[in-house]
């Protein structure tokens, strides 16, 4: 579980995290979404450890990070999986060299051994036969595939994934929506997802928190978001006559 | 950003890049990689223009001294001393300062830009240890050698010069090149280089890494980089000249 309490953190004088509060819990996605400029890309930064923040703290299950010494961060570190937007796969590296990576890093497994793991997590999201491949000559849903291979390879209490269907397909996307959260199910992952994409918070938003100006305006479930009165989410989330279409009717089914 | 906060920050840099290396197998993997990439891969370029440089500064030592009082051994000294005091070090530099300054701002900066670096960072790694240590390695030890190669492909090329267009005897060149040897100014040539090697992989690894936006940046950031280092090249040769041979 991550437990975030009052974090704030500014640039200069732009205040951009104005006090959040949050609670993830472990086994369970949880979606943070908000406008442009609304302070997701930090929030999900500060949980990192990429941006420290002035004020509140940040534990994981109930480790608060900027009270560890350099070994505990280093540990924390291990324990934390990251997809990024861009996949941000090495360029330089084979697909089975980049899962491979954080695993010749961080342990002491014969070569076997981590081959072993790497061709189980690729199994695992449904990506075989691309292990010589470099990014370059992957699809954007397979780099997205390995990103998530990568991530999850050193067995992570948490991972983190900022907007990680954009640029995918809807179809894909949804593949990659689902992959994560029957990963986050399966291996009882506390998953954070930074994400504009409001198909996943239809589909797998066990928990959404709306961020808005730096404050959270809004937390609930997808089910929630259907039955919200709170107009930023409404206005953020509804904002094309297809959705609203779709809440109308989810809204008139349910009356 | 003015040129002191740049200079405190490079030096800040420095200070993260020079700690232990996490793996060390992983950071002798990446070791052998940048000789591969930065310094086998720079021979190529080096031996050719050492070559001709060489060759041109014969034939032009040649066309300038037709006194019958200057002895044509001196067109031999001339170029020996010109390949193994400035060209070999330094100007073999500012051209390995183009292309393989380019080359490392260009990959950390797209490293950057594509949240590569992050990635390592979210990892655990000290991603400027990682990435730039092997670097400066490679390039402060591998750069001497190369340096050693350009001068003695250049004189070579003084006297292939001198043999193909007849404008003086290969004896005299011989002798020229034999004439006055002294071990310092190598020893010179080669201290230069390493300082040389050291600014080629830090300074673009400083511009690669602290790039912000994305393509257009990682170019501006490049040709900033190579325009500096050559600069810094330049200044510390002067330096260096004037500290060990003044």
């Amino acid at each position: 579980m991550i437990e975030v309490k009052g974090i704030q953190k500014s640039f200069g004088d732009a205040t951009i995290l104005k006090g959040v509060d949050a609670t993830f819990e472990r086994g369970k996605t949880s979606l943070i979404i908000g406008q442009s400029g609304s302070g997701k890309t930090v929030f999900l930064k500060s949980l990192l450890g990429l941006h420290n923040p002035e004020e509140g703290t940040i534990a994981f299950d109930g480790k608060i990070s900027k009270d560890l010494d350099e070994d505990g961060r280093r540990q924390l570190r291990q324990d934390i999986g990251m997809v990024f937007q861009g996949s941000a796969l090495f360029d330089s590296l084979t697909v089975e060299e980049n899962v491979m990576f954080p695993m010749k890093m961080f342990t002491d497994r014969s070569m076997s051994e981590m081959m072993d793991r790497v061709n189980t997590v690729l199994k695992r999201v449904n990506l075989t036969n691309a292990n010589k491949k470099f990014p370059a000559e992957l699809s954007g849903g397979m780099q997205k595939r390995v990103a998530i291979a990568r991530a999850i390879v050193m067995n992570p209490k948490y991972l983190f994934c900022d907007e990680p269907n954009s640029g995918l397909d809807p179809k894909t996307a949804i593949v990659i929506d689902n992959l994560i959260q029957e990963i986050t199910a399966e291996f009882k992952i506390t998953t954070v997802i930074n994400t504009h994409d409001m198909n996943s918070v239809m589909e797998i938003g066990e928990k959404i928190i709306f961020l808005k100006n730096g404050l959270k305006a809004w937390e609930g479930t997808s089910k929630d978001v259907f039955k919200t009165d709170n107009e930023s989410v409404v206005d953020f989330v509804y904002s094309s006559n297809l959705f609203k279409k779709v809440r109308q009717a989810y809204l008139d089914e349910i009356n | 950003m003015n040129y002191i906060e740049h200079i405190g920050k490079y030096f800040m840099m420095l200070k993260e890049v020079f700690k232990k290396p996490q793996k060390w197998n992983v950071f002798r993997e990446a070791l052998f990689r940048e000789i591969e990439d930065l310094g086998l891969k720079s021979i190529g370029i080096v031996s050719f223009i050492s070559f001709f440089v060489g060759g041109v500064v014969a034939i032009q030592t040649a066309l300038n001294v037709d006194s019958p009082l200057i002895p044509k051994y001196l067109i031999g000294f001339a170029t020996k001393r010109s390949m193994i005091l400035e060209f070999a070090p330094t100007f073999a530099s500012v051209i390995l300062a183009g292309k393989v300054g380019s080359f490392i701002t260009s990959s950390i900066g797209t490293m950057r830009v594509t949240e590569q670096i992050d990635a390592l960072e979210v990892m655990g790694i000290n991603s400027l240890n990682y990435l730039v240590l092997p670097k400066v390695l490679a390039t402060v030890f591998f750069y001497p050698l190369i340096v050693i190669v350009g001068m003695f492909l250049g004189i070579f090329g003084g006297w292939v010069a001198g043999s193909l267009t007849g404008l003086f005897h290969s004896a005299d060149y011989i002798g020229g090149i034999q004439l006055d040897f002294n071990p310092y100014l190598v020893q010179y040539a080669l201290i230069k280089s390493v300082v040389f090697a050291f600014l080629i992989a830090t300074i673009p690894s400083y511009h690669g890494f602290y790039v912000k936006g994305g393509a257009l940046e990682v170019g501006r950031a490049s040709t900033q980089a190579v325009v500096w280092t050559s600069v810094v090249i330049i200044l510390m040769n002067y330096f260096l000249t004037q500290t060990l041979l003044g």
